[in-house]
């Protein structure tokens, strides 16, 4: 039996009872729309937050301590208080180092931050000048930490636009006016401008001071949390790295790279992490869209158990007339296929404007990968033959005898 | 044409046998028109199954065209089913809603013959029944011994070595099934090999020969001399 009759005979018997086709065909729509629109919004908030990531710099390296061992227990990795001002210097002077541009040296610490009758816990970050350079950061108004502030160890504050509208309300300019910080005042000479991110990636919740000031005076301490460094280009990021890293090693009067005190990582890392995570969920939630693919494959089953039934006077009588098992699997093998792929096209067009829409709304680049539509037609498919197989063998061992005689 | 030696058919139903058959021998030439007769539970409508290869006998040969059909398999039996014999049910069977030209080329997609040559063999057959102004209609347009005329170019279509006519009156008014047996006594003439099973003795007359079952047995195979000629008239 070729193809074109095949195909042919089985959109006529779809055509018959148009209402069950439709029905029968939603659960394949419903499935596979929603498997392509989670994994294309997944993909898009992996893009999102890979943007984000690449926007605080793509040549920033990132040193933190290593852990701090005490009496052989080994602490939190950056906890230690391994590195050093003199150390940024170093990294920023030594003609070991050759691939680096900026060095900024940064004490990192949680505090309240007061201004009149408001609070907001935030970031208090101690800084140099070198920090919007290595960072790219802009300021929106007034200035940012100078090297003047650093030297003088001035109470000086630059505020996140997070920060401002916590404390003195959206659209308030605060510059001039002063906050307290553990109890000292500060006053506000910039604001910086929106570099977007939540959670543990906002850049706008957070409050530069001068580093001598953090260290000395605010949380009394000698040391860094951390050294962002600047490399000179996206290519020399590897050699930076190394240079770094061995600098630091012979500073810290260490031979062993493994004993290392400090961690030094990239953007690249973080990335690595962050897109690991939102793959995870990607994942999760296709696996929740299969589920209802599952659902919509086994309606199809039982429409085709049914049609079967139906038709099995229709079976008895093609079997009299010279149709062989394989003919009558085929016939209803080709019904559940084109059920199922057709169900699958639309699906992926439900899928595709669903993505569309929602990643209109929540403000989310809008990709479609191909490999997801041609897997959703591939998959389609795949469960017409599936679940269609069942249905069609049941078919094709009806006795012709019993079939013709069925009422 | 037809050679059955000794066919038996025991249904075993758990430890209760039902012997639908017992012992049948008979031969039909080729070009014979034979009429098979008995009551219900005669055993006729085994006897067709058996004939139309979509049953096979418990024991004893049956070999149409030369060909032992008894020990075939499935793929095998449809294969017989669709280049030896055609069928013509009592419900005529036609598939619903389908023109009277696909019903017809239906055997021969089963066959693998080329789509322009089934319908000219389907057009040529049709008109050959008188119906060569209704190819298009669908079966649920035509009237039932219109249906039956379809049936009987579709048990034609692949010239097959015999026609197996289950009742193919039952569901017909008489002048139709008039109609009917003219059809079939012009195919005879023709050379085919008719075999057409009836518990309708006017229906029986108009065969060469007359095969009557009882019980599972043949009781009586003689030729109908007082054969009836019917009428092909119009419609």
């Amino acid at each position: 039996m070729e193809l074109s009759e095949v195909m042919a005979t089985a959109f006529e018997a779809l055509t018959l009872n148009k209402m069950r086709t439709v029905l029968a065909t939603l659960g394949i729509v419903i499935g596979i729309g929603a498997v392509i629109a989670l994994v294309s919004l997944g993909q898009a908030s992996q893009l999102a937050v890979q943007s984000q990531i690449q926007s605080l710099g793509s040549n920033l390296l990132t040193v933190i301590p290593g852990a701090q061992t005490s009496g052989g227990v080994r602490g939190a990795e950056g906890g230690a208080a391994s590195l050093t001002l003199d150390d940024a210097k170093a990294i920023m002077t030594s003609p070991q180092v050759t691939t680096v541009a900026n060095v900024s040296p940064e004490l990192s610490r949680r505090a309240q931050v007061v201004a009149g009758g408001n609070n907001t816990n935030t970031q208090v970050l101690g800084s140099t000048p070198a920090y919007t350079m290595v960072r790219e950061l802009s300021i929106a108004s007034g200035r940012f930490i100078t090297q003047q502030d650093v030297d003088g160890m001035d109470k000086v504050a630059v505020l996140g636009p997070q920060v401002v509208s916590d404390l003195f309300g959206d659209g308030a300019n605060p510059i001039g006016q002063s906050v307290r910080i553990k109890g000292m005042s500060f006053r506000v000479v910039g604001v910086t401008e929106s570099k977007g991110g939540s959670g543990f990636m906002n850049r706008d919740d957070i409050v530069f001071v001068p580093l001598s000031t953090a260290q000395k005076l605010l949380f009394g301490v000698n040391y860094l949390s951390s050294i962002s460094i600047a490399a000179k280009s996206e290519q020399a990021m590897d050699q930076a790295r190394n240079e770094v890293g061995y600098l630091l090693l012979a500073r810290h009067k260490l031979s062993d790279p493994t004993q290392a005190d400090f961690t030094i990582f990239s953007q690249e890392d973080i990335l690595g992490a962050a897109s690991q995570v939102t793959g995870t969920f990607t994942t999760l939630l296709s696996g929740i869209a299969m589920i209802s693919l599952l659902v919509g494959g086994i309606g199809i089953m039982n429409i085709m158990l049914v049609t079967v039934i139906e038709r099995t006077r229709e079976i008895g009588l093609r079997k009299s007339l010279g149709a062989r098992k394989r003919d009558i699997i085929t016939q209803f093998l080709a019904e559940s296929i084109i059920l199922t792929v057709v169900g699958g096209v639309l699906g992926m067009v439900l899928g595709i404007m669903l993505s569309y829409v929602v990643s209109i709304l929540i403000g989310l680049p809008f990709t479609l990968s191909l490999t997801s539509v041609f897997l959703a037609i591939g998959v389609s498919g795949g469960i017409g033959i599936i679940f269609g197989l069942y249905p069609a063998q049941k078919a094709a061992k009806l006795s012709p005898i019993e079939a013709l005689r069925f009422e | 044409m037809i050679k059955a030696d000794n066919l038996s058919k025991i249904y075993s139903n758990g430890s209760v046998e039902t012997v639908a058959l017992s012992n049948i021998s008979f031969e039909v030439e080729e070009g014979e028109f034979v009429a098979i007769m008995g009551p219900s539970g005669s055993g006729k409508s085994t006897l067709m199954h058996i004939i139309g290869a979509l049953d096979t006998p418990t024991s004893g040969a049956y070999v149409l065209d030369g060909k032992e059909v008894g020990k075939l398999s499935d793929d095998e039996l449809a294969g017989i089913r669709n280049k030896k014999i055609g069928f013509v049910f009592q419900a005529y069977n036609l598939l619903p809603r389908t023109t009277a030209l696909k019903n017809v080329m239906l055997p021969m997609v089963y066959a693998g013959i080329p789509k322009e040559e089934r319908v000219e063999r389907a057009k040529k057959l049709l008109e050959m029944v008188g119906l060569g102004n209704r190819i298009t209609h669908t079966s649920n347009q035509l009237s039932g011994g219109q249906q039956q005329r379809v049936a009987i170019a579709r048990s034609l279509a692949m010239s097959p070595a015999i026609i197996l006519a289950d009742e193919p009156t039952g569901n017909l008014a008489t002048v139709q099934g008039e109609e009917i047996m003219a059809i079939f006594q012009e195919l005879g003439e023709q050379r085919h090999t008719v075999v057409v099973i009836t518990h309708e003795p006017n229906i029986a007359e108009h065969a060469q020969r007359i095969i009557y079952l009882q019980d599972g047995a043949i009781i009586e195979d003689s030729t109908n001399h007082g054969r009836r000629r019917a009428k092909r008239g119009g419609e």
